[in-house]
Protein backbone atom coordinates (compact mmCIF):
# COMPACT_ATOMS: atom_id res chain seq x y z
CA UNK A 1 0.00 0.00 0.00
CA UNK A 2 1.33 3.41 -0.95
CA UNK A 3 0.60 6.80 0.55
CA UNK A 4 -1.89 7.65 -2.19
CA UNK A 5 -3.71 4.34 -1.72
CA UNK A 6 -3.82 4.98 2.02
CA UNK A 7 -5.33 8.41 1.36
CA UNK A 8 -8.03 6.92 -0.91
CA UNK A 9 -8.95 4.26 1.63
CA UNK A 10 -9.18 6.71 4.52
CA UNK A 11 -11.27 9.07 2.40
CA UNK A 12 -13.66 6.21 1.59
CA UNK A 13 -14.00 5.24 5.24
CA UNK A 14 -15.30 8.61 6.41
CA UNK A 15 -17.99 10.92 5.15
CA UNK A 16 -17.13 14.50 6.07
CA UNK A 17 -13.89 15.19 4.25
CA UNK A 18 -12.96 15.26 0.58
CA UNK A 19 -10.04 13.24 -0.79
CA UNK A 20 -8.10 16.52 -1.04
CA UNK A 21 -8.68 17.25 2.65
CA UNK A 22 -7.66 13.73 3.63
CA UNK A 23 -4.55 14.02 1.47
CA UNK A 24 -3.55 17.21 3.25
CA UNK A 25 -4.27 15.63 6.63
CA UNK A 26 -2.19 12.51 5.91
CA UNK A 27 0.70 14.61 4.62
CA UNK A 28 0.48 16.79 7.72
CA UNK A 29 0.60 13.71 9.98
CA UNK A 30 3.65 12.31 8.20
CA UNK A 31 5.36 15.69 8.30
CA UNK A 32 4.67 16.00 12.02
CA UNK A 33 6.09 12.52 12.63
CA UNK A 34 9.23 13.37 10.65
CA UNK A 35 9.66 16.69 12.47
CA UNK A 36 9.30 14.95 15.81
CA UNK A 37 12.06 12.47 15.03
CA UNK A 38 14.23 15.17 13.47
CA UNK A 39 14.06 17.09 16.75
CA UNK A 40 15.13 14.01 18.71
CA UNK A 41 11.75 13.20 20.23
CA UNK A 42 9.94 9.88 20.33
CA UNK A 43 6.57 8.94 18.84
CA UNK A 44 4.36 6.59 20.86
CA UNK A 45 1.22 5.18 19.30
CA UNK A 46 -0.67 2.75 21.50
CA UNK A 47 -1.55 -0.46 19.70
CA UNK A 48 0.81 0.37 16.85
CA UNK A 49 4.32 0.96 18.13
CA UNK A 50 6.93 3.54 18.94
CA UNK A 51 9.53 5.40 16.95
CA UNK A 52 12.76 6.57 18.50
CA UNK A 53 16.30 7.39 17.50
CA UNK A 54 19.20 5.01 17.82
CA UNK A 55 22.71 6.36 18.05
CA UNK A 56 25.37 5.08 15.70
CA UNK A 57 28.87 5.61 17.08
CA UNK A 58 31.54 7.34 14.96
CA UNK A 59 33.54 4.91 12.87
CA UNK A 60 36.26 4.75 10.28
CA UNK A 61 34.76 4.18 6.88
CA UNK A 62 36.49 3.49 3.63
CA UNK A 63 35.96 4.96 0.21
CA UNK A 64 35.14 1.82 -1.81
CA UNK A 65 36.70 3.29 -4.96
CA UNK A 66 40.04 4.53 -3.61
CA UNK A 67 40.33 2.41 -0.46
CA UNK A 68 41.03 5.61 1.44
CA UNK A 69 39.97 5.79 5.11
CA UNK A 70 37.45 8.44 6.11
CA UNK A 71 36.32 9.31 9.61
CA UNK A 72 32.52 9.15 9.88
CA UNK A 73 30.87 11.14 12.65
CA UNK A 74 28.39 9.58 15.07
CA UNK A 75 24.79 9.94 13.97
CA UNK A 76 21.20 9.12 14.85
CA UNK A 77 19.00 6.79 12.83
CA UNK A 78 15.21 6.33 13.09
CA UNK A 79 14.03 3.11 14.72
CA UNK A 80 10.56 1.56 14.93
CA UNK A 81 9.50 -0.94 17.54
CA UNK A 82 6.13 -2.54 16.79
CA UNK A 83 3.74 -2.59 19.75
CA UNK A 84 2.25 -5.78 21.11
CA UNK A 85 -1.05 -5.45 19.28
CA UNK A 86 0.63 -4.93 15.90
CA UNK A 87 3.04 -7.81 16.52
CA UNK A 88 0.24 -10.15 17.51
CA UNK A 89 -2.01 -9.20 14.62
CA UNK A 90 0.74 -9.51 12.01
CA UNK A 91 1.72 -12.88 13.42
CA UNK A 92 -1.92 -14.03 13.39
CA UNK A 93 -1.81 -13.22 9.67
CA UNK A 94 1.01 -15.75 9.27
CA UNK A 95 -0.98 -18.38 11.16
CA UNK A 96 -3.99 -17.68 8.95
CA UNK A 97 -1.92 -18.00 5.78
CA UNK A 98 -0.31 -21.25 6.87
CA UNK A 99 -3.70 -22.72 7.76
CA UNK A 100 -4.83 -22.00 4.21
CA UNK A 101 -1.80 -23.69 2.63
CA UNK A 102 -1.90 -26.55 5.12
CA UNK A 103 -4.56 -28.53 3.26
CA UNK A 104 -3.53 -31.78 4.96
CA UNK A 105 -4.51 -30.33 8.30
CA UNK A 106 -1.50 -31.21 10.39
CA UNK A 107 -2.14 -31.62 14.11
CA UNK A 108 -2.63 -28.43 16.09
CA UNK A 109 0.51 -27.19 17.77
CA UNK A 110 -1.07 -24.47 19.85
CA UNK A 111 0.45 -25.92 23.01
CA UNK A 112 4.05 -25.13 22.09
CA UNK A 113 2.83 -21.93 20.49
CA UNK A 114 1.54 -20.39 23.69
CA UNK A 115 4.65 -21.48 25.59
CA UNK A 116 6.83 -19.58 23.13
CA UNK A 117 4.48 -16.64 23.48
CA UNK A 118 5.27 -16.51 27.19
CA UNK A 119 8.98 -16.49 26.49
CA UNK A 120 8.59 -13.72 23.99
CA UNK A 121 6.47 -11.42 26.09
CA UNK A 122 8.76 -11.95 29.06
CA UNK A 123 11.79 -11.15 26.97
CA UNK A 124 10.44 -8.02 25.35
CA UNK A 125 8.75 -5.09 26.98
CA UNK A 126 5.98 -3.53 24.94
CA UNK A 127 7.31 -0.45 23.20
CA UNK A 128 4.03 1.37 23.44
CA UNK A 129 3.62 1.02 27.18
CA UNK A 130 5.61 3.10 29.56
CA UNK A 131 7.87 5.55 27.78
CA UNK A 132 11.45 4.48 28.15
CA UNK A 133 14.15 6.88 27.16
CA UNK A 134 16.81 4.20 26.96
CA UNK A 135 17.51 4.72 23.29
CA UNK A 136 17.86 8.40 23.26
CA UNK A 137 19.19 10.51 26.03
CA UNK A 138 21.65 8.27 27.76
CA UNK B 1 9.06 17.37 26.34
CA UNK B 2 6.98 14.20 26.03
CA UNK B 3 6.66 11.83 23.11
CA UNK B 4 4.31 12.56 20.22
CA UNK B 5 0.97 10.79 20.68
CA UNK B 6 -2.26 10.45 18.70
CA UNK B 7 -3.85 13.22 20.77
CA UNK B 8 -1.20 15.72 19.69
CA UNK B 9 -1.49 14.59 16.10
CA UNK B 10 -5.24 15.26 16.19
CA UNK B 11 -4.56 18.68 17.76
CA UNK B 12 -2.31 19.59 14.88
CA UNK B 13 -5.00 18.72 12.31
CA UNK B 14 -7.41 20.90 14.30
CA UNK B 15 -4.97 23.84 14.65
CA UNK B 16 -3.40 23.75 11.22
CA UNK B 17 -6.10 22.43 8.89
CA UNK B 18 -9.21 23.47 10.78
CA UNK B 19 -10.72 19.98 10.96
CA UNK B 20 -13.12 19.76 13.86
CA UNK B 21 -11.92 17.78 16.88
CA UNK B 22 -13.97 14.71 16.03
CA UNK B 23 -12.84 14.59 12.39
CA UNK B 24 -9.23 15.13 13.43
CA UNK B 25 -9.33 12.30 15.92
CA UNK B 26 -11.04 10.02 13.38
CA UNK B 27 -8.41 10.68 10.69
CA UNK B 28 -5.57 9.88 13.08
CA UNK B 29 -7.30 6.64 14.12
CA UNK B 30 -7.98 5.64 10.52
CA UNK B 31 -4.39 6.38 9.54
CA UNK B 32 -2.87 3.93 12.00
CA UNK B 33 -5.72 1.47 11.64
CA UNK B 34 -5.23 1.21 7.88
CA UNK B 35 -1.45 0.87 8.10
CA UNK B 36 -1.91 -1.88 10.68
CA UNK B 37 -4.60 -3.57 8.58
CA UNK B 38 -2.36 -3.64 5.53
CA UNK B 39 0.51 -5.18 7.51
CA UNK B 40 -1.87 -7.66 9.06
CA UNK B 41 -2.77 -8.78 5.52
CA UNK B 42 0.91 -9.22 4.72
CA UNK B 43 1.04 -6.14 2.53
CA UNK B 44 4.00 -3.77 2.78
CA UNK B 45 3.23 -0.07 3.42
CA UNK B 46 5.24 2.58 1.61
CA UNK B 47 4.96 6.15 2.87
CA UNK B 48 7.16 8.22 0.59
CA UNK B 49 9.13 10.88 2.45
CA UNK B 50 8.92 8.81 5.64
CA UNK B 51 9.73 5.15 5.12
CA UNK B 52 8.53 1.63 4.39
CA UNK B 53 6.98 -0.89 6.73
CA UNK B 54 8.09 -4.30 5.48
CA UNK B 55 7.21 -7.80 6.59
CA UNK B 56 9.72 -10.55 7.25
CA UNK B 57 9.20 -14.16 8.06
CA UNK B 58 11.46 -15.76 10.60
CA UNK B 59 11.83 -19.48 10.97
CA UNK B 60 11.63 -21.31 14.25
CA UNK B 61 14.76 -20.91 16.36
CA UNK B 62 15.92 -22.16 19.73
CA UNK B 63 15.02 -19.91 22.62
CA UNK B 64 15.13 -19.92 26.36
CA UNK B 65 12.80 -18.81 29.09
CA UNK B 66 14.87 -16.00 30.63
CA UNK B 67 13.39 -16.66 34.08
CA UNK B 68 13.83 -20.42 34.34
CA UNK B 69 16.56 -21.00 31.74
CA UNK B 70 14.37 -23.71 30.24
CA UNK B 71 14.90 -24.28 26.51
CA UNK B 72 11.77 -23.66 24.44
CA UNK B 73 11.72 -23.19 20.66
CA UNK B 74 10.62 -19.74 19.48
CA UNK B 75 7.99 -20.52 16.86
CA UNK B 76 8.15 -19.27 13.28
CA UNK B 77 6.68 -15.80 13.08
CA UNK B 78 6.05 -12.85 10.83
CA UNK B 79 7.46 -9.52 11.97
CA UNK B 80 7.22 -5.87 10.90
CA UNK B 81 10.39 -3.95 10.13
CA UNK B 82 10.62 -0.25 9.37
CA UNK B 83 13.06 1.06 6.79
CA UNK B 84 13.32 4.84 7.00
CA UNK B 85 13.42 6.64 3.65
CA UNK B 86 16.33 8.79 2.48
CA UNK B 87 14.55 12.03 3.34
CA UNK B 88 13.77 10.99 6.93
CA UNK B 89 17.27 9.58 7.42
CA UNK B 90 18.83 12.84 6.25
CA UNK B 91 16.61 14.91 8.55
CA UNK B 92 17.35 12.73 11.56
CA UNK B 93 21.06 12.64 10.83
CA UNK B 94 21.10 16.42 11.11
CA UNK B 95 19.95 16.10 14.72
CA UNK B 96 22.99 16.88 16.85
CA UNK B 97 21.93 14.91 19.90
CA UNK B 98 20.76 16.04 23.33
CA UNK B 99 22.14 19.48 24.23
CA UNK B 100 25.16 19.02 26.41
CA UNK B 101 25.16 21.10 29.55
Amino acid sequence: MTKSELIEIIAARQTQLSVKDVELAVKTLIEQMSETLASGERIEIRGFGSFSLHYRAPRIGRNPKTGESVGLAGKYVPHFKPGKELRDRVNKGLERDSLQTDADGSPDSSGSDSAAGVVKSAAEADGTGQPSQTNLFE
Amino acid sequence: MGALTKAQMADRLFDELGLNKREAKEIVELFFDEVRGSLENNEQVKLSGFGNFDLREKGERPGRNPKTGEEIPITARRVVTFRPGQKLKARVEAYAGPESE
